[in-house]
């Protein structure tokens, strides 16, 4: 056997079905067994593509995506899903090709140094140097990538030892039966002390909120943090990671907190007695200025991740381990210490909550006779004419907020974005990956116009290999979300950010890259093209759905602000808070 | 009403002083190369940093004398704990260590002050390497602040050329045999 069969046969052992890719140079000749193999591939047409595809396969399965690309270029152009898969904790592995081991370190055509380069956005890398370790490299790759707090992990292999032709590809194939990772030992398992702690703390909470995170998702724990709620009683706010982690239409539900947050998830947090932090990391989008953030709240906070303990906000119960089993011991702590029936009355505080609920709803006005569409109404629409489990992938800026804001999660890994980086261009890509891992439901990506024309050209690769996507382009003409800002923060000088309103064509250009391509101006057009574009399966669809300029996301915490500077929808402003 | 928050968070504030960290790592390519590059990425100073193989030659040791002026300790910890090469990490308490240090110096010694050099390194048992017409070559292995000492007392003489290696330090040994019948 060689080292390129042993790739191959390396990643069916570990279950791959699929993966992303372009090949080049020195990935050659892992491309050949690729033939023969049962792994079917997805050719890309831009290696960045193959990065996101592979994230938007994982977001949508739970299952480690899969990229291989070859050097130089190739391995730079997937930096940015990698970066991208590391702030977001999503499973990764990526093949790389490197020139031959001999050439390393001699500016070799297509050569970079890209363990070093990717040493910084990685969980981990490899550069492997022998046939012989191609085998336990893999194996332990995936057993990194998906263990612990998941991550990307990319192995980076020279063409001479997977080349047949070159004697250093020769090796014996084996079947690796354990790990030789002598520093990784990733805790999943919770404290016991410190979960009674926790179970005491919330039996005593007046104020409780369950700020809950991407490690619910993460670690398949949306049924047990259904089952903590309703236990206590105690409401949930879903982060921008954990949407769809816990139902929106479920009467505890707050949605979203954070700087696009809504009124009552930001205002709860803000004067919770208690946090229970489920898999979040206070990210700064969350708290604002972080010294003002929740000030009356003690806090219980769960992560695998022990750095994230501490990291921002000082825990008063820390407890390391795996979201869902330590939820599942807090519900089991619970129950000992008398179930709902030990939790104190908060008839108070539940009121409070739904009088924000009451005066502070998500609210827009509907476009007058001479105005575009408001991108808040196509949202609702598209919400309401798509199926309950439909998987939406956004971009962002503008229209990744208010699909977050608009949309009705109600089942797990139906959302697939780009929370912690925060990539322009990730939705197209990463809705053909959830679409190869999900091909029974339908996949709608809501990009905006600047997204858009950053990874349009994927369309081709889901046109031609048998991806049916369908794309919502909320068309501002703008670089949106940017323009809020320099409306609100920079005295309205608007600099750079117009990308002007008839060029390119969308619907031209979806045709051009083998989808149907629909243009929307009016809203009574809307619901009538949702539906066709729904008919529509055997090829993607574009929707161009020409959208006001003007629109803001309401409601804004300013950068730097605190929570509770909250900046409302101008219609709700006189309002008693 | 303007309540005191609970819990504060984590100050990047500190006295100026320093840690010793003794990492154990993987002994293999490019790990002191991602030790480093995680201090340079989370914004962690460090002030001296030495390595070599240990008696199993899978791993190495690193002592890094870490600033602790621009970290909470126990996020460098958590970090450097989550690189997949690490071992282990073990914050020596200096109280409870051996440290060491060994410099080489090069100094100005004219014949007519040699004799000077030579009762300095006679009370710091500091060692004479080699010997020019005007300059001398000497080492001392010490404690890190005896080694200053000895720096410091050399200096007005002209120092030409000087090289520490950094910290490398040990936990002190049990003084009194574990009790064979205690629980």
């Amino acid at each position: 056997m060689n080292g390129g069969q042993a790739l191959m046969k390396a990643l069916e052992n570990e279950g791959v079905d699929i993966m992303f890719g372009l090949p080049g140079g020195a990935i050659l000749p892992v491309y050949d067994p690729l033939i023969d193999s049962s792994i079917r591939h997805v050719l890309v047409r831009h290696e960045q593509g193959a990065g996101h595809m592979a994230e938007g396969y994982a977001h949508a399965t739970g299952r480690p995506g899969v990229a291989m690309v070859t050097s130089g270029p190739a391995a730079t152009n997937i930096v940015t899903p990698l970066c991208d898969a590391y702030m977001d904790s999503i499973p990764l592995v990526v093949v790389t090709g490197q020139v031959p081991y001999a050439a390393i370190g001699t500016d070799a055509f297509q050569e970079c140094d890209t363990t070093g380069i990717t040493m910084a956005v990685t969980k981990h890398n490899y550069l492997v140097t022998e046939a012989a370790d191609i085998p336990q490299v893999i194996h332990d790759a995936f057993h990194i990538a998906t263990t612990g707090r998941p991550g990307p992990v990319l192995v980076d292999i020279p063409k001479d030892i997977v080349d047949p032709k070159n004697p250093r590809s020769a090796m014996e194939w084996y079947t690796p039966d354990s790990h030789d990772l002598p520093g990784y030992r990733p805790n999943v398992a919770g404290d016991a002390e410190l979960v009674r702690q926790a179970a005491k703390l919330i039996c005593e909470a007046e104020r409780p909120v369950l700020y809950t995170g991407g490690g619910i998702l993460k670690s398949r724990g949306a049924k047990a943090l259904l089952e903590l709620a309703e236990l206590t009683g105690i409401h949930v706010v879903t982060t921008l990671m954990n949407r769809g982690g816990f139902p929106d239409d479920h009467p505890l539900c707050l949605g979203m907190p954070g700087m696009h947050g809504n009124y009552t998830a930001v205002t709860a947090m803000q004067e919770a007695d208690l946090l229970v932090a489920l898999g979040a990391r206070f990210d700064d989008r969350v708290t604002g200025k972080v010294g003002e953030f929740a000030p009356l709240a003690k806090i219980i906070h769960v992560d695998i991740d022990s750095a994230e303990l501490g990291k921002v906000r000082r825990a008063d119960v820390a407890i390391q381990g795996d979201c869902r089993a330590v939820i599942e011991d807090l519900v089991r702590a619970l129950r000992e210490m008398g179930g709902s029936e030990a939790q104190p009355d908060r008839s108070q505080w539940r009121s409070r909550i739904s009088g924000w609920q009451e005066r502070f709803p998500l609210t827009y006005e509907q476009s007058r006779n001479d105005e575009l569409l408001k991108p808040q109404f196509v949202l609702e629409q598209l919400r309401d004419s798509t199926p309950d489990d439909t998987i939406v992938a956004s971009g962002v800026g503008q229209h990744q907020m208010w699909t977050s804001q608009y949309w009705k999660f109600n089942h797990p890994y139906t959302w697939v974005n780009s929370g912690g980086l925060g990539t322009m261009g990730f939705s197209i890509p990463a809705a053909i990956g959830a679409k190869a891992g999900r091909p029974d439901r339908m996949v709608w990506a809501v990009d905006g116009d600047g997204c858009f024309q950053m990874t349009a050209q994927e369309l081709v690769t889901a046109a031609t290999e048998g991806f049916p996507i369908k794309v919502a382009l909320i068309n501002n003409s703008y670089l949106g979300m940017v323009r809020q800002w320099q409306e609100m923060f920079y005295a309205e000088r608007y600099s750079e950010v117009y990308l002007t309103r008839n060029v390119p064509d969308y619907k031209l250009w979806a045709e051009a890259l083998g989808c149907a391509g629909l243009r929307v101006e009016s809203p009574e057009e809307v619901a009538p093209a949702i539906a066709r574009a729904n008919e529509i399966d055997d090829r993607p669809v574009v929707v161009e759905f020409r959208c006001e300029a003007g629109e803001n996301v309401f409601p804004m915490v300013p950068a730097g602000m605190s929570n509770s500077d909250v900046v409302v929808d101008p219609s709700q402003r006189d309002r008693p808070r | 009403m303007n309540p005191v928050p609970t819990g504060s968070a984590p100050g990047r504030g500190g006295d100026g002083g320093t840690t010793t960290l003794v990492v154990h790592v993987e002994n293999k390519a490019g790990v002191l190369a991602r030790v480093a590059g995680l201090f340079a990425r989370r914004g962690f100073n460090i002030e001296s940093l030495a390595v070599a193989p240990t008696a199993d030659g899978r791993f190495s040791r690193l002592t890094i004398v870490v600033g602790v002026d621009a970290a909470p300790m126990e996020q460098v910890v958590k970090q450097l704990d989550k690189l997949v090469n690490v071992v282990d990490i073990e914050e020596l308490n200096p109280a409870a260590s051996v440290e060491r240090e060994l410099m080489m110096v090069t100094v100005r010694a004219d014949p007519s002050i040699r004799g000077q050099i030579l009762d300095l390194v006679r009370i710091f048992q500091a060692t004479v390497l080699n010997v020019g017409y005007d300059e001398m070559m000497v080492s001392l292995t010490g404690s890190p602040g005896r080694v200053d000492d000895f720096e410091e007392l050399l200096r007005p003489y002209g120092i030409a050329d000087v090289q520490r290696t950094g910290k490398v330090a040990l936990s002190k040994l049990a003084k009194t045999a574990p009790d064979p019948l205690a629980p």
